[in-house]
């Protein structure tokens, strides 16, 4: 398990002068999965904030082999890539080990990408798919997507005279990709680089489709201060509103379990996206909203405690 | 000259039999009616390990092309098949592919478009991305289509963009034909080894494929596809006289029949064509002198070459196997009209709409246009337009 002070000795595979906005947490994301698998990678993007950001012509913070072409089919283009791998290695054209590694927003994940990335998974690619999820379209100004939890305000689902906010629960996407009976799936988050890293370890350890769903704090669309991502990942881990776990091959294991599970409402005050929810009107929505949260982490104490 | 063995196969199979050959590095492909048995029948070949193909079995269309773009970009020598929806769902991505001048190779087998839907040949589907930047060669019989494909490949990575090779669907696909086929070796020969230059599985100069472009750099990119376009013209004839050296078979941009004499001429694209050259044969015994130009290249169009070749023709009737609802022609007829006008050439040209959602077009259909053109000869005024073989 590589540790902080060897992760910083690495060579930089995702460079500094990037367009990202200060705080922001996908390219947090990026720089950590890359420290762990190293130059021999190949990356596709998807087309979102942490693409946009990193490669404009002619600049690339990217200093791995790198693609990004279009919203909603980075596991059908990483498929692609591996394909052409397989069929190199096995014509003895090529030898070296190589990670592919995709990334893609909710935005495109959950919704206009699922359908890629879950025919990649039934297919078996040797690739690993990691989703920053930062809970909304946000790099065309914050529309709700399929992640969006209930409640937020979003562009797209605003909070206005008669509606709060999105209506509906988010996706459950990690457990859709259990579903897939791929041999690694894992939940994580930035600010907890411990968690990111070995998960990410783990993951490029196995062979098969993996995939890690990373909650990515966005100053921006969640209007926080810009210092305080990290900081807002690790609440989240501790309100167990965004638990952090692992399935392998079925088996489900908790890998943070808060000293003190904190109370939602630290987690909807901390964040002006859910600025709304603290009207005593909106009462029953938050605690709807917290029953659905304690739902969901018992619900994984069961799994791992059935394994 | 290349052995030939002669074999008795459709059109998908002939251009299955080209993909083994080939062997390429990597085939995405998702079914679709009548391109499935290219795809089926290369399964089988991989099933029966004779390719050392990867066969990615996608999810869609969309994903074909992507698996596809992402394999090429890789370094890898990639084909794939669809037709009319097929393309459709994946038009967002043969933009990209060819933006990205990649030599991938597609075997288009044309169907049309729907709504209404209908699993039979017109050329909507490819007429839908005549702008993508993608190379279009239309092709008359399963001979042609497997020809088409062993050159396809050499032209894509020749010319750094991506083709698509046509068939019509069901009278081609489907149809079977006597073909001549060159041996195993000949045909690696031909197309080689992919020349890698820049690619994803090169670790030690990483590079960034599909970056996003500002105001300030679109523009250039584009006008270098524009250039890319212009010259696989002569990159087209040139790998054209490479295969008649090892074939004898002459390919152009166009084929001719007799029509350096001719009075009367029908420009027609596809397996039409083949069916006009009967009705040519039968009016010249008559001692009219009646021609064909089919048109093989339609991207790039070969503007000049064909204003030249019927620019003394009395009359000329231009055939669409798909309409552009433009309230005026078709397509063909389009670039066609554009390009005699670019040489001062004022000619009425009638346009015929015909064959759309796999109407028959027969002999004495086309006889009827020859018709039209002698009497437009002899002065009587002929409708611009006219959809053939529709109930109206």
């Amino acid at each position: 398990m590589a540790n902080l002070k060897d992760l910083s000795k690495q060579k930089e595979l995702f460079t500094g002068g990037h367009r990202a906005c200060a705080g922001c947490g996908a390219v947090i994301v990026a720089r950590q999965v890359l420290a762990v698998a190293g130059p021999n990678t190949v990356v596709t993007n998807a087309t979102g904030c942490l693409e946009v950001v990193s490669t404009i012509f002619p600049y690339t913070a990217w200093n791995v082999p790198f693609i990004h072409s279009a919203f909603e089919n980075a596991a059908a283009t990483i498929s692609g890539v591996e394909a052409l791998y397989k069929s190199w290695v096995r014509q003895g054209k090529y030898n070296k080990k190589v990670n592919f590694i995709a990334f893609g927003g909710d935005g495109g994940t959950y919704d206009i990408g699922l359908q890629a990335l879950s025919g990649a998974a039934e297919r078996g690619h040797n690739i690993l798919y990691v989703c920053y999820s930062n809970e909304a379209y946000m790099n065309t100004g914050i529309q709700r997507s399929g992640a969006t939890p209930k409640g937020a305000d979003t562009t797209t689902a605003p909070v206005g005279k008669i509606k709060k906010g999105k209506e509906q629960f988010r996706k459950n996407l990690t457990e859709i990709m259990v579903a897939h009976d791929i041999p690694y799936v894992a939940q994580s988050v930035v600010g907890n680089w411990r968690d990111l890293t070995s998960k990410v370890e783990k993951a490029l350890s196995m062979e098969g489709p993996k995939f890690i769903n990373v909650l990515q704090p966005c100053r921006l669309g969640w209007s926080y201060k810009p210092e305080l991502t990290c900081e807002m990942g690790r609440l989240a881990a501790d309100c167990c509103v965004w638990p952090l776990y692992e399935v392998v091959n079925g088996q489900y294991k908790i890998t943070y379990k808060p000293k003190e599970k904190k109370a939602l409402s630290e987690w909807i005050n901390a964040q002006g996206r859910f600025r709304h929810l603290l009207k005593p009107e909106n009462k029953s929505m938050l605690d709807e909203m917290q029953a659905k949260t304690d739902k969901l982490w018992e619900g994984l104490l069961k799994k791992e405690a059935s394994a | 000259m290349a052995k030939t063995n002669i074999a008795a196969i459709t059109g998908n199979e002939a251009m299955a039999e080209a993909m083994r050959q080939i062997n390429p590095d990597v085939v995405a492909a998702y079914p679709i009616t009548p391109a499935t048995e290219i795809v089926q029948i290369f399964a089988s070949c991989v099933a029966d390990g004779l390719v050392d193909t990867e066969f990615v079995p996608v999810e869609s269309e969309h994903s074909a092309m992507s698996a596809c773009i992402g394999a090429s970009a890789a370094g890898g020598r990639t084909m794939t098949s669809t037709s009319s929806q097929g393309l459709a769902l994946m038009a967002e991505m043969l933009y990209i592919a060819a933006g990205l001048r990649l030599p991938i190779v597609l075997a288009d087998v044309n169907r049309a478009l729907s709504s209404p839907i209908n699993i039979h040949c017109d050329h909507s589907d490819t007429m839908m991305v005549r702008d993508s930047g993608w190379i279009q060669i239309f092709s008359e019989n399963a001979q042609e289509a497997y020809d088409n494909m062993v050159q396809a490949v050499k032209i894509a990575e020749t010319a750094s963009l991506p083709v698509i090779v046509t068939t019509d669907g069901f009278i081609i696909s489907h149809g079977m034909e006597r073909v001549e086929l060159i041996d195993d070796k000949e045909v690696k020969d031909f197309v080689g080894q992919k020349k890698l230059g820049h690619y994803l599985l090169n670790l030690e100069k990483p590079i960034t494929v599909g970056a996003l472009d500002l105001q300030d750099y679109y523009f250039e990119h584009r006008r270098q596809l524009a250039e890319a376009m212009k010259e696989s013209k002569a990159i087209i004839l040139d790998i054209a006289k490479e295969f008649k050296a090892k074939t004898g078979r002459s390919y152009g941009l166009f084929e001719v029949y007799n029509l350096e004499d001719a009075e009367c001429a029908i420009l027609a694209m596809g397996s039409t064509a083949g069916t006009t050259k009967v009705v040519v044969d039968a009016l010249r015994a008559k001692g009219i002198k009646a021609g064909l130009l089919k048109p093989r290249v339609f991207r790039p169009f070969p503007k000049e070459e064909i204003a030249n070749a019927i620019k003394n023709i009395k009359a000329v009737a231009v055939l669409d196997r798909s309409d552009s609802l433009n309230g005026h022609e078709g397509p063909l007829c389009a670039e066609v009209k554009a390009a005699l006008f670019d040489k001062g050439i004022n000619k009425g040209v009638l346009n015929y709409i015909y064959g759309l959602g796999g109407r028959e077009i027969g002999l004495e259909d086309i006889g009827s246009v020859y018709k039209d053109l002698g009497e437009l000869i002899n002065g009587k005024k002929k409708d611009k337009i006219t959809y053939l073989g529709v109930r109206e």
